[in-house]
Order: C-alpha cells, then sequence, then structure tokens
C-alpha cells in the first residue's frame, strides 16, 4: 500500500519539477530567441518567437561581435582565468604547506590574516588597490593575475591549510629521510594528496575569476583590454541606451562557453561547491 | 623537518606573500588611513580625522542604500533558504529525473551577474510592457526584480549544500524515529532540521554575504535607477567614489563602514546557528 502511494507521488513530483526545469531555463531560451530578432521587435515583443517579419538570421552576431570585439575578449578572459587559477592553485597550496608545516608566531598570525581578508570586501579595497595596481604597472592581462592571487588568496590558503592539517606527517619525514628535499617533498608526495582540494579551489576561483567585472574593470587599462563582462556591459552606451540586438547575441556568445565547461567539469563543480562550503 | 622546509621559505610561501600584500594587505591598511583623509588620488591626503565620517549620514542616498540593502537580504536570505531546503528535500525523495533537476537549477551560477542582469531585464521590461511601465519605474520592481533574479541564481546552488547535508543524516537515525511514531512534521523538526544545521550555517552565511555585498547584478539590472532609489550599498559605495568629485574620503569612509557591517553580520550569524549545531 505505502509502496504504491510513494511510487505515485514520484510520477506527480517528476512532472511538476520538469515543469518547474522547463520554466527555469525559460530566461535563456527567451534570449536565444530574441538574439535572431530585428532590434525593434526585441524591446517592442520579447516574448514574440521570431516570425518572416522580425527574423534578422545572424546579423545581431555579427553586429555584436564588431561592437564589442568579442573574441578578444573572450581571449583576455580565458588567459586570466586560466592564468590566474593556475598560479592560485600553485602558489597558494605551497605557502599553505609552508604556515602548516612551519610552526612559528608569524606563521599562525599569517593564517589569521588569511582567514581575515576572506570577509573583507572588495568595495573596501577597491581605490587603494586600482591605484597600487596602477603604479606598479599591473594593468594587463599578465598583471592582473598577481591582483588575483593577492586578493583571492584568502579562501585558498584556508581550505588548503584545513586538508594539510588531516595529512600525517610521517609520509613526509620519511620521504625527507630517504633523502628528498622539501620541493621534491612537495610535488611527489603532498601535492598529489592535496588533488581533491586542488580541484575544488580550481573551480571555486574559476567561476570567481571568469564572471568578476569590478576588480577587472578597475585595474586593467580599459581601453587597450576587456573581458567577456566588461564588454558587455560597454554595449550599454551613455544615457542608457543599449542595442538590445547585440546584447541578446553577445549574451548567447558568453553562455556557450560556460554551458561547455558545465557539461565537461559537472562532477566536479559539484563537488567543489560541496567541500568548498564545508571547509569555507 | 621543520627545519629544512624553512630554508624554503623564498620558494614557498614568499611569491603569495608578496602579492597578498600587494593585493590585499597595503590596500586595505591604506584604505583606512584614507577614510580619514580627504583626497584625490593616493599620493595628494590631508589628514581630517572624523569629517569623512560625519558627512557619511548627511548623504541621504546612503542611508536610503543602508535600508534598502538591509530589507534585500533579509527578503533573499529567507526565500532562497526556504525554497532551496524545500528543493533540496523533494530531490532526496529519489523521484525520477533528479539528477537533471539537480543540472538545470545549478546552471545559473556559472553565468557572470552582469549577464544575469540583462537577461532578467529583457525578461521584467517585456512583461512590464503590458502596463506601459519599464523596470526603472520604481524602486520596488527593481527590489522584487532582483530578488527574483537572485532566487533564480541562488537556489540550486544552495540546493546542492542542502542535499549533501540531508544525505549524510545516517539511515538508522530517521528508522529509529519512525519506528518511535514520529509523523513527517516531527520528523523534520526533530531529526532532519537539527542534522543539517551545519548545512543552514553556510547556507545563510553565503546568502547573508552574496546579499549585502551585490554589485554586478544591481549594476546590469537598473544601475539604480530611478534617481538611485534602487541601489544597494556596493553600488552606492561605487558611485560616492566615481561619480562624485570632492567624495572619495566620504566614498572611503562609507566603504569601512560598509566592511565593519559585513564583517559584523557574518560573526554573529555564523556564532548563532553554529550554536544550534548537533552531533549525531
Amino acid at each position: 500500500m505505502s509502496n504504491v502511494r510513494k511510487a505515485k507521488h514520484g510520477w506527480i513530483l517528476t512532472l511538476v519539477f520538469t515543469l518547474i526545469s522547463i520554466a527555469y531555463i525559460m530566461p535563456i531560451v527567451i534570449v536565444l530567441m530574441n538574439s535572431l530578432k530585428r532590434k525593434i521587435f526585441i524591446s517592442n515583443r520579447p516574448f514574440a518567437l521570431p516570425d518572416a517579419k522580425s527574423f534578422v538570421g545572424i546579423e545581431n552576431y555579427i553586429n555584436g561581435i564588431q561592437k564589442t570585439d568579442f573574441f578578444r575578449a573572450f581571449g583576455y578572459t580565458l588567459f586570466i582565468t586560466v592564468g590566474s587559477v593556475f598560479v592560485i592553485v600553485l602558489c597558494t597550496s605551497m605557502c599553505a604547506w609552508y604556515i602548516s608545516r612551519v610552526k612559528s608566531k608569524w606563521t599562525t598570525g599569517i593564517y589569521y590574516l588569511f582567514a581575515f581578508s576572506m570577509i573583507v570586501p572588495f568595495q573596501m579595497v577597491m581605490f587603494t588597490l586600482s591605484k597600487i595596481a596602477d603604479m606598479l604597472h599591473l594593468g594587463n592581462p599578465v598583471g592582473i593575475i598577481i591582483v588575483y592571487l593577492g586578493f583571492g588568496a584568502g579562501l585558498a590558503v584556508f581550505m588548503f591549510c584545513g586538508f594539510v592539517r588531516s595529512i600525517p606527517l610521517e609520509i613526509e619525514e620519511s620521504a625527507m629521510i630517504d633523502g628528498c628535499n622539501p620541493i621534491q617533498t612537495y610535488f611527489k608526495i603532498v601535492f598529489p594528496v592535496m588533488k581533491p582540494t586542488a580541484i575544488s579551489v580550481a573551480i571555486l576561483e574559476t567561476m570567481w575569476v571568469w564572471n568578476d567585472y569590478l576588480l577587472p574593470y578597475l585595474v586593467l587599462k580599459i581601453n587597450k583590454y576587456k573581458t567577456i563582462q566588461i564588454a558587455i556591459q560597454y554595449l550599454k552606451g551613455g544615457y542608457g541606451a543599449i542595442d538590445m540586438g547585440a546584447m541578446m547575441a553577445m549574451i548567447v556568445l558568453a553562455i556557450i562557453p560556460i554551458i561547455v565547461f558545465y557539461g565537461v567539469c559537472q562532477k566536479y563543480i559539484i563537488e567543489g561547491v560541496i567541500s568548498g562550503a564545508v571547509k569555507g | 623537518m621543520e627545519k629544512a622546509i624553512k630554508k624554503y621559505f623564498p620558494i614557498f610561501a614568499l611569491p603569495t606573500l608578496l602579492a597578498f600584500t600587494i593585493g590585499f594587505v597595503i590596500p586595505f591598511v591604506l584604505g583606512v588611513y584614507l577614510s580619514f583623509c580627504e583626497f584625490t588620488t593616493v599620493t595628494d591626503s590631508t589628514f581630517v580625522g572624523l569629517k569623512n565620517y560625519i558627512r557619511i549620514w548627511g548623504d541621504k542616498t546612503f542611508i536610503h542604500a543602508l535600508w534598502y540593502t538591509s530589507l534585500f537580504t533579509v527578503a533573499s536570505v529567507i526565500t532562497i533558504n526556504v525554497l532551496a531546503f524545500l528543493v533540496a528535500m523533494l530531490l532526496t525523495k529519489g523521484i525520477r529525473g533528479t539528477n537533471a533537476f539537480r543540472t538545470v537549477f545549478f546552471m545559473p551560477n556559472l553565468i557572470g551577474g552582469i549577464i544575469l542582469g540583462y537577461i532578467w531585464q529583457l525578461i521584467f521590461n517585456g512583461i512590464l510592457l503590458h502596463f506601459n511601465r519599464t523596470l526603472t519605474y520604481s524602486s520596488a520592481y527593481g527590489f522584487f526584480g532582483l530578488l527574483i533574479l537572485m532566487n533564480w541564481q541562488q537556489i540550486g546552488y544552495m540546493m546542492i549544500i542542502y542535499v549533501a547535508g540531508i544525505q549524510n543524516i545516517p539511515g538508522e537515525l530517521i528508522e529509529a524515529a519512525k519506528i518511535d511514531g514520529a509523523t513527517n512534521r516531527q520528523l523534520l523538526r526533530h531529526v532532519t532540521i537539527p542534522m543539517v544545521m551545519p548545512s543552514i550555517t553556510i547556507c545563510t552565511f553565503l546568502t547573508l554575504t552574496n546579499a549585502f555585498k551585490l554589485y554586478d547584478q544591481n549594476l546590469a539590472l537598473t544601475a539604480g535607477e530611478p534617481s538611485n532609489k534602487s541601489e544597494l550599498l556596493a553600488l552606492n559605495i561605487y558611485n560616492t567614489f566615481y561619480g562624485r568629485t570632492g567624495w572619495e574620503g566620504v566614498g572611503q569612509a562609507k566603504a569601512v563602514i560598509f566592511f565593519l557591517a559585513v564583517a559584523a553580520i557574518a560573526l554573529i550569524q555564523l556564532k548563532l546557528t553554529r550554536s544550534k549545531e548537533v552531533q549525531a
């Protein structure tokens, strides 16, 4: 009896969730639909399907790509994201191992400083940080990686430290007795063990850097380097006038790589979010 | 071993510490100092004591943003967590299509705030078109628009964390409660909720800080229109810095207050919910 009821219940739930899921992806479908329509039809009839009168093919895409220099922005965003995430994972994991293994007042203090930096909102440092980055000529895609390492170090060091504490000292000691120097010990023994945390950190930092708007906007030399987020915001001209056609097309282009990334790494993304939540 | 590692300080810890100094420590300290100064750049500051902090309270837009942000934070923390928890409960019953639903719900998280803002601007303006209005007609539209947007973005993320929490509850515990004759409601109140308290702690923490620090979505959706009435704190601080000459010091002072508020809220919340956590 109860089994029958449960099965029936499950079927209804599946139906309900199917409907909700369809509604959930509707906003993106609507944007996709509008990216194929003439500008005037986007603002006047946003929910209508493209028809013979409103359909413009890929005109919005061509127009948008020219206006935003989209592929350049894509290249910069990719370079900055991959570079920053690689540097953050490598440097902060080494730093976390060092401050966990060398116990002193200094390293404990530094650890708390990293933890403290996690609750400081970007607005607190945005003005001074952008001025300092400017003075040190960090306003380019390579320099901004240093800024990301600095401002993003808190969470990463914190997560790695949490994991290092669970690694038994004996493994490292025996490696050192066998003649490994700390660098060999780190790359042959410690880092492979930390791989799950490294993946979590990489996922969380990727989601942050790829989508970040204000930090690159303030740090980069904006007339030379624009990331995707900045390029899209720039479509909104002065006095709030927006080329809706180009906007819709660029949103679609910006979402495609995200969906590909999500499709390939879904398992890691979900695990990364969970372990990030537990340790953060 | 400690001594051996210590010698490798320049390789392991120095790069991160240098970047952290540039990207966080100096901007933070300088930021606190500048909040007591009048300046237009970092180098021409003159000390004016508490003047900036006094000027803040004469700025009506800031007081409004403070209220608007607090209200928005409360509303979004409650709605996101209740809905995410509900979805997590329903999606741990083992119904068909669970994985597909999770995939769909999580997806909006990967999209950047600027893009999210423009997607929903299209949708809301499309709906309001029927009433001959736009999103910037009243600050209430901006408020509920942003609330829906944030729910759409974050329910999936929080749901993932709640699902992990619910799946961690030992099966025997629920069995035992059922044998003792607990109703579904009692089960929820006395077993499930206390057992997922760590997830609740982390999800309220994340939604709270995300809402309070929200910037990108606010900028893209309404940019504070009409006349700064839908402006959240982060955007208000940005506009004080970069939109009004002579107000840089006040902007920095606002940023310090903003930081203190974020820190206080985060610590109080952690303390409150942590105290309700139980062991199995």
